[in-house]
């Protein structure tokens, strides 16, 4: 298992290869379908986006509703297939990862290594477990979006597998 | 007749509703144990142990096993010497989804199609109502995630492809969906009926609990044969490549017409949520 802690270095992005098993812990940023579709239409319209892309790191995900005096509900990864045709637009503006589940395209796979980036697939259907990694949350844009709103987390041991390295590199 | 007021119908729902969210199927959860006792890949033993520890924190926390609380799915077979009173039964349903969605600080999934934008309650609800002999409504939830019914397919089989063609479809499916739907996946599929019948019967087969067969031999053995076959494409638990890509596969037919063979492959992902009460 290799801690990571975020955002990641190009050293540490290089340094890691389809297959290793992670342990992340910093800054993520939730976005989703809706998020995404709005958040390219800012790009092609050449209005400025509610947050910076660089070095940041999405999480595909849309979390439940936080109960009370809890950081965040249930909060797994959501399928990342959905958003190839959105992942190599952002990565082109210098995101630093992505987390998700499941294969994304090819397209995607040639961002990532063109821009020296990561695809990290978290486990599908662990909620539960990535809501209790989840230690504070915040909506920071698109909050009319509910759940497919962009939320700045603060993530502790939360788990992954590299899913695409930079080098090219798939687990699928 | 029994009179039953519709009322008890959604108190009833309600309850189920709040506790689908949080749990697993015993017959869900035994399948992961019994797939991580076997299983020889390394990144997918460590998925199912990670599985299996987030049912253990949902049921503790009363947290949503998964944030894909998904389309509530209501099936009610209603006892046809029952007579509803009180308000509509729609509306029952639907009170009783939007209660324990908030209730259970479950995500809220449900959208226009078109503008996409949320309808903010889960509501409403997917209603399947039979009307059955006797006097009392069996009521299933199912919670239905949408990672894995994007990857559900229908096939309008010529007759002449047989069983082969069923099972070729049930493999091709899951093999197609790879690793997105969340594998180990549960598998139902529906043989038979119309276009529309075909995929209510695929739906039914995934209420239906793990491990349980069809109680026709042939049918059966379909079953058994696109299980073997979808656990020899090693795709393995999140695609990870492994010995368990489903759990397992289970069938429900009804006649069809003389030109045709329906086949509707419904994919459920290993967050099975199913409960069922009688009244």
């Amino acid at each position: 298992m290799i801690n990571l802690t975020l955002p990641l270095d190009k050293g540490t992005v290089k340094s890691l290869k389809a297959g290793d098993s992670v342990m992340l812990n910093g800054t993520i940023l939730t976005a989703r379908d809706c998020a995404h579709k709005r958040i390219v239409e800012l790009i092609k319209s050449g209005k400025p986006l509610p947050f910076s892309l660089k070095d940041a790191v999405i999480y595909y995900a849309g979390p439940c509703p936080a109960k009370p005096d809890t950081a965040s509900g249930s909060c797994g990864p959501t399928t990342s297939a959905r958003m190839d045709s959105f992942a190599p637009t952002l990565l082109n503006l210098g995101l630093g990862a992505i987390i998700g589940k499941g294969e994304m395209s090819n397209e995607v796979r040639e961002a990532i290594k063109k821009n020296c980036s990561v695809y990290f697939a978290a486990i599908g259907g662990a909620g539960a477990f990535y809501g209790n990694a989840i230690k504070k949350s915040e909506c920071i844009a698109f909050a009319d979006l509910l759940s497919e709103a962009v939320y700045k987390l603060e993530v502790e041991n939360f788990p992954a597998v590299v899913a695409f390295d930079c080098h090219g590199g798939s687990i699928y | 007749m029994r009179k039953i007021n519709t009322s008890v119908l959604e108190n009833t729902i309600y309850k189920m509703a709040m506790r689908a969210g949080v749990t697993l199927t015993p017959s869900c959860r035994a399948a992961l144990d019994s797939a991580l006792k076997k299983e020889s890949g390394k990144a997918c033993a460590f998925a199912l142990e990670t599985l299996i520890e987030n049912s253990n924190i949902a049921l503790e926390k009363q947290m949503p096993v998964c944030q894909d609380t998904g389309m509530a799915i209501v099936i009610l077979e209603i006892g046809q010497e029952v007579y509803l009173e009180g308000k509509p039964l729609a509306q029952a349903v639907n009170d009783a989804v939007r209660r324990a969605y908030a209730d259970g600080y479950f995500r809220k999934s449900v959208c226009d199609p078109i503008t996409r934008k949320n309808t903010g309650d889960n509501t409403p609800a997917v209603i399947h109502t039979e009307i059955v002999a006797g006097d009392k409504i069996k009521i299933t939830f199912l919670p239905k995630g949408f990672g894995s019914e994007n990857m559900s397919k229908l096939y309008m089989l010529k007759p002449a492809q047989g069983v082969d063609g069923i099972i070729d479809s049930i493999v091709e499916t899951v093999k197609s969906a790879g690793s997105r739907p969340c594998p180990p996946v549960y598998v139902g599929v529906g043989i038979g009926g119309s276009f529309d019948t075909c995929a209510f019967l695929a739906k039914k087969a995934i209420a239906r609990d793990i491990g349980t067969h069809n109680e026709r031999a042939d049918i059966a053995e379909i079953e058994k044969t696109a299980l073997e076959r979808i656990n020899a494409l090693n795709i393995g638990c999140q695609g990870f490549h492994g010995d368990t890509t489903a759990l397992g596969v289970s069938c429900e037919w009804a006649p069809t017409h003389i030109a045709g063979l329906p086949v509707a492959v419904n994919i459920q992902c290993h967050c099975v949520r199913c409960e069922k009460e009688i009244i």
